[in-house]
């Protein structure tokens, strides 16, 4: 165990002083690097003694020699070659792509983008107009409340990226991120630390994607933090698909601050990965904002997906929708945490949550635990949670009309998919997913009318 | 067609069905009449497959096959459906996704013509022209939020598509109005031919008179206590059952003194 601690902290240190060397960081970033990492040092990994982490052992990702991915890579890639699977039809010329963490703008098509500031966080930080907010974002709860994974990315990232959608502009076209893992040559599993900052001025509207895939199976770590901030009236979708290699460890954590009367809405979609645990936090601090943070999380074998969500009511008038649906087969575990917060004075909140679970297999296991903490009087908040397997009424009704029980079972299972699948407004998504629920047992369908 | 010989079924250690026998030809309808919980509901299920059902004793053979050996998907793709006195409600499935995927199956098991959403369509279209019912329940769930009636008319549709060689219609007619009852028995007279044959269950003539069996069964019990032409059923409609119930002759029109 001990030399097992010392590599594991000498790949990291060494990558931490890799960074240091890097000429034109603000000194600011250099300290924040050094004192987030030597916080991480003192913290560790989260533990499952931790109430946050209870059911999610991470026990392995501590184990594993990871080098952490701080230069830029992944040279066998092109937009033509390899790369073309993952991109959606709607953003063939507006996605941004990161090759195990790292933002590569020679990858990258952004023709489709007008009117859009993005660069390379490293240029942005530059530029003053831009140095306050992505500071503010870097040192977001540096003061203690970040957990190692956090606080590692926060020393190791490295080729970041920020987006700012100007005031007033309506983004049609919707923005990809792309996120691939590459397996570094001769060197032991990767660890890529993507960190993306994206700002929606006053009154703008844009819909981002953000996409976790795999150039070939095997085992990596993503280590991710993406900090979104939206200015009062700005209209944001985001969708999150995380279909990494099944050997994969992926660690995310989503922020999102809400401007007055500002509209957040997001659809995490969690399908591979050994070990996934996504945090999400949305933060209604003004008055008149609303979100709807929904999810569809589908393991099997001996997958892994953690789910903890904080959608915190701070300011009158806010409206927060939650539905997460979860498919659960083999021996898979799944967890999700959802908490709502109403705050003092928080009056006129309209809060609904739901997490409804599907359990394929006996040996399937949920932990889930929706939570509800109201300190206000005037407000409409509902929460519930549901278990339920296949019915077998269901299932012989469309047995008795042909339909082999494979098949039958694929379908039930698409129709409990599809409540969240079906309010996805990007095509190419809801059809990737309706092929991955109908084809969960392989069964070839496509059942498109 | 169909050779039911001394069936006897059981639900939960509970027999059912103590001993039925039954012989449907082709080009025949038949009607099984019988008051509440004399099994009627659970003969049907048997013939479908449903899994709650043990069959302790007796044989079923459909074309010379033994129909208890197959799979309830089996079953249908060889052409036997059954109509559900309480069609189940499928969330998230659309009733057009649902009906091709069946349709294609079978066609797929028998080596014929699968259909893209765009030809079925066609297919559909004409097929919901025979039971009156509007392209609107084509991309709703499954039976979700269906009426009792538009549920019915449902099943009916289901078997216009399915083009089943063996009916067994579980009391079609409960939950239909009089105009919907008459729309939904001429769908099925339009669908009838030589080939096939049809087994009406009901407890009430009413479907009768649209549906005009050539034999009716009365069942009592988990037996059959008595067989006629379609005269049977009138005379049941005025009579009722408890007259048949403690071992009636089978095969005389009037009751046994004894
Ligand atoms: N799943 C079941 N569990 C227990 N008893 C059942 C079940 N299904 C049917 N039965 C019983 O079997 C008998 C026959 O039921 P059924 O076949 O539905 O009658 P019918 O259709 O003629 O009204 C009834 O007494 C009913 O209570
Ligand atoms: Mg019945």
């Amino acid at each position: 165990m001990v030399t097992e601690l010392a590599n594991e902290k000498s790949a990291y240190s060494s990558a931490l002083r890799d960074l240091m060397k890097v000429s034109g960081e603000p000194s600011w970033l250099r300290e924040l690097r050094g004192s987030s990492f030597d916080q991480f040092e003192r913290v560790g990994f989260p533990g499952v003694e931790q109430e946050e982490w209870k059911y999610t052992n991470v026990a392995l990702i501590k184990r594993t020699n990871f080098t952490p991915v701080v230069n830029s890579n992944g040279t066998a890639l092109s937009k033509r070659n390899g790369l073309a699977p993952f991109i959606y039809d709607e953003t063939r010329d507006s996605t941004f792509v990161f090759v195990n963490g790292i933002f590569r703008d020679d990858l990258s098509s952004c023709n489709g983008l007008s009117g859009v500031v993005a660069l390379d966080l490293n240029d942005a930080l530059q530029i003053s107009e831009y140095e306050r907010v992505i500071r503010a974002s870097l040192e977001r709860n540096a003061d203690g409340d970040n957990n190692g994974f956090e606080l590692l990315n926060t020393a190791l990232f490295a080729g970041g990226l920020f987006v700012k959608i100007p005031r007033g502009v309506n983004l049609s076209t919707p923005i990809q991120l792309q996120f691939v893992s590459e397996p570094v040559k001769g060197e032991s599993p990767a660890a890529a630390f993507p960190r993306v900052l994206i700002v929606g001025e006053e009154n703008s509207a844009a819909t981002i994607i953000e996409s976790y895939r795999a150039t070939a199976e095997g085992v990596y770590l993503t280590n991710a933090i993406v900090d979104i901030v939206l200015d009062e009236g700005a209209r944001f979708q985001h969708y999150k698909v995380q279909r990494e290699s099944a050997g994969a460890s992926h660690i995310a954590t989503t922020r999102a601050d809400l401007g007055p009367k500002a509209s957040y809405d997001t659809t995490t979609i969690n399908f591979g990965a050994a070990l996934s645990r996504h945090d999400i936090h949305v933060t209604m601090d003004h008055e008149g904002a609303s979100c709807s943070v929904d999810g569809l999380y589908m393991v099997e074998g001996s997958q892994h997906t953690d789910t903890h969500s904080v959608i915190d009511h701070r300011q009158p008038h806010c409206t927060s929708r939650q539905l997460y649906k979860g498919i659960l087969d083999g021996k898979s575990r799944a967890v999700f945490n959802g908490k709502v917060f109403v705050r003092h004075g928080a009056q006129q909140t309209d809060a609904q949550q739901t997490n409804k679970n599907l359990l394929l297999s006996s040996e399937a296991q949920i932990d889930t635990k929706p939570q509800l903490e109201i300190y206000a009087d005037d407000v409409k908040c509902t929460h519930g949670a549901a278990v339920g397997q296949l019915e077998p009424d269901e299932l012989f009704y469309l047995e008795s009309r042909g339909i082999n029980p494979a098949l039958a079972k694929n379908m039930l299972t698409y129709g409990f998919a599809g409540e969240v699948i079906e309010k996805i407004q990007i095509e190419s998504i809801r059809r990737e997913l309706d092929e991955a629920v109908l084809n969960r047992l392989h069964s070839d369908l496509t059942i498109d009318v | 067609m169909l050779e039911i010989r001394n069936l006897h079924a059981s639900v939960d250690g509970n027999e059912i069905l103590k001993g039925i026998n039954l012989t449907i030809n082709k080009g025949e309808v038949h009607a099984i009449m019988g008051p509440n919980g004399s099994g009627k509901s659970t003969l049907a299920k048997v013939l479908a497959g449903h899994p709650s059902y043990e069959v302790t004793g007796g044989e079923v053979l459909y074309y010379g096959k033994n129909l208890l050996d197959m799979s309830p998907d089996e079953r249908a793709r060889e052409g036997v459906f059954m109509a559900f006195q309480y069609p189940v409600e499928v969330p998230g499935v659309s009733n057009a996704q649902f009906l091709r995927l069946a349709y294609n199956e079978k066609q797929k098991h028998l080596g014929q013509e699968e259909l893209d959403p765009l030809e079925f369509k066609d297919l559909l279209k004409e097929k919901a022209a025979l039971v009156e019912m509007d392209a609107s329940f084509m991309t709703r769930s499954v039976n979700e939020g269906f009426s009792g009636g538009e549920k019915k008319r449902n099943e009916i549709l289901q078997m216009a598509v399915l083009d089943p060689k063996l009916s067994v219609l579980d009391e079609t007619d409960s939950g239909l109005d009089i105009d919907a009852l008459r729309i939904v028995a001429g769908g099925v007279n339009k669908l009838h031919d030589p080939e096939k044959a049809v087994i009406v269950v009901t407890h009430y003539q009413r479907l009768l008179n649209y549906i005009v069996p050539d034999f009716v069964h009365v069942l009592s019990a988990g037996r059959i206590v008595k067989e006629g032409g379609k005269e049977l059923a009138l005379e049941l409609e005025e009579r009722g059952y408890d007259w048949l119930k403690n071992g009636a002759n089978k095969h005389t029109a009037a009751p046994v003194a004894s």
